[in-house]
């Protein structure tokens, strides 16, 4: 189904070119990011039909936001991403989530990063699935039932037979993980 | 200003994953606002939700799902103009998305009482129990002692309070459980606000508190 490998940075330009109104990078996004959105809409238990509606809303939604992608701060899977785990939200809880403005005057904004230090978001990309993949194998399945199963802590406590608190405990050790391999990409830039 | 005190990694977590209530959500993305290393936190944690994405497997989509979607984008192309960001201006106390919740900046805001030395306004109602709201602590003065059937979070947004030997200003978030029971005590000079989210009542100690607390769904 899926059209030729995209790399990430592939991916981060059709992005950006749809933000232009692209139509020809639209389709490629499409290819590349529809059967895989709409399996992830699909974990969650939706009908076929159902999924393949919702994959699509999330790409329209990719159309009309693209001119606010930024490639130097997100990976196109990780916008991605984002906008299709808020659609699921609206879609399946009914409820609101709150985000950040970041044009927000009342917003403390990030200390300013020399442009010579500024890191390479696919690079992130890259060092955050290697820790996935070093991940002990009970981390990655709390945060895949999490990412992907949208689970809640609680919930997995059950299904897993294990405490709440081992849960988090391995949520947060997973978090440590990704933390710090972000922190050595950005430490790897400055050099 | 700089902050000591901040929300769990399980939280931002689960805020990144999309699993997080909407009380929890609203008290994450607010202290995410004033806090720049909180933020990157969330960042990184969404870098999990893109890796997990592209490795993910691919469902077929049908193949006039491209062209029906097309045929979308060119309705909204012929119509609705791009989303422009609505820039505000002036320098407001509460930040987004908790302006829009409390319907308006720390000025604008009708408090109701809630004991001797405190006012609030409930914002969210969740289900399972997960309440936010405003807190006005009355400057110089202590809430009355109480423990927790469950998680509080309490996030200081003006002034400050004093928790034992700790101290919260604004951004500083609070964690309390079970385990603890306290007294929280606004520092002299100027009202204590904040913003608290429980996913249980508190227990009050003394009767008063006691009596009213099904009144005002504390």
């Amino acid at each position: 189904m899926n059209s030729a490998g995209h790399t990430p940075q592939d991916l981060n330009a059709l992005l950006c070119a749809v933000g232009a109104k692209d139509r020809a990078a639209f389709e490629q996004l499409f290819k590349h990011f529809a059967p895989r959105v709409k399996s992830y809409i699909l974990r969650l238990g939706s009908t076929d039909a159902a999924a393949e509606e919702i994959a699509q809303e999330v790409l329209v939604n990719v159309w009309r936001k693209a001119e606010l992608y930024d490639p130097s701060r997100a990976a196109a899977s990780t916008w991605i991403f984002t906008i299709a785990r808020n659609l699921r939200i609206d879609t399946f809880r009914k409820e609101n989530r709150p985000a950040l403005d970041p044009n927000d005057p009342a917003l403390v904004p990030d200390a300013p990063t020399p442009a010579d230090i500024l890191v390479e978001q696919n690079q992130i990309s890259e060092r955050i699935r290697q820790a996935l993949m070093e991940m002990p194998d009970e981390q990655r399945e709390v945060v895949h039932m999490s990412f992907f199963e949208d689970r809640t802590h609680a919930e997995i406590s059950k299904l897993l037979a294990i405490p709440l608190g081992t849960v988090k405990s391995r949520i947060r050790l997973a978090f440590i993980r990704l933390k710090t391999s972000l922190d050595d990409s950005k430490k790897e830039s400055e050099q | 200003m700089s902050i000591h005190h901040h929300p769990d990694d399980e939280l931002l977590m689960s805020y990144a994953a999309g699993n997080l209530p909407e009380a929890w959500s609203l008290l994450v993305a607010t202290h995410a606002a004033l806090c720049p290393q909180c933020r990157s936190g969330v960042g990184a944690a969404e870098c999990v939700g893109g890796a997990l994405l592209d490795s993910e497997a691919q469902a077929p989509v049908s193949n006039s799902a491209l062209a029906a979607t097309l045929e979308r984008i060119d309705v909204l192309s012929d119509r609705a103009p791009a989303p422009g960001a609505v820039v505000e201006t002036g320098n407001p106390v509460f930040p987004q998305p908790l302006r829009g919740y409390a319907g308006g900046d720390i000025d604008t805001l009708r408090w109701r009482p809630l004991g001797r030395n405190a006012r609030h306004i409930p914002l969210v109602k969740g289900p399972d129990g997960i309440s936010a709201r405003l807190l006005k602590i009355s400057a110089g003065k202590p809430v009355p002692v109480h423990g927790h059937n469950g998680l509080e979070l309490t996030m200081v947004l003006s002034g400050s309070f004093v928790d034992g030997d700790q101290r919260f200003a604004r951004g500083d978030v609070e964690t309390a459980d079970e385990t603890l029971e306290h007294r929280p005590e606004a520092e002299p000079g100027a009202d204590c606000i904040c913003l608290a989210v429980t996913d249980a009542p508190l227990r009050f100690r003394g009767v008063v508190a006691r009596l009213v607390q099904p009144w005002v769904g504390i």
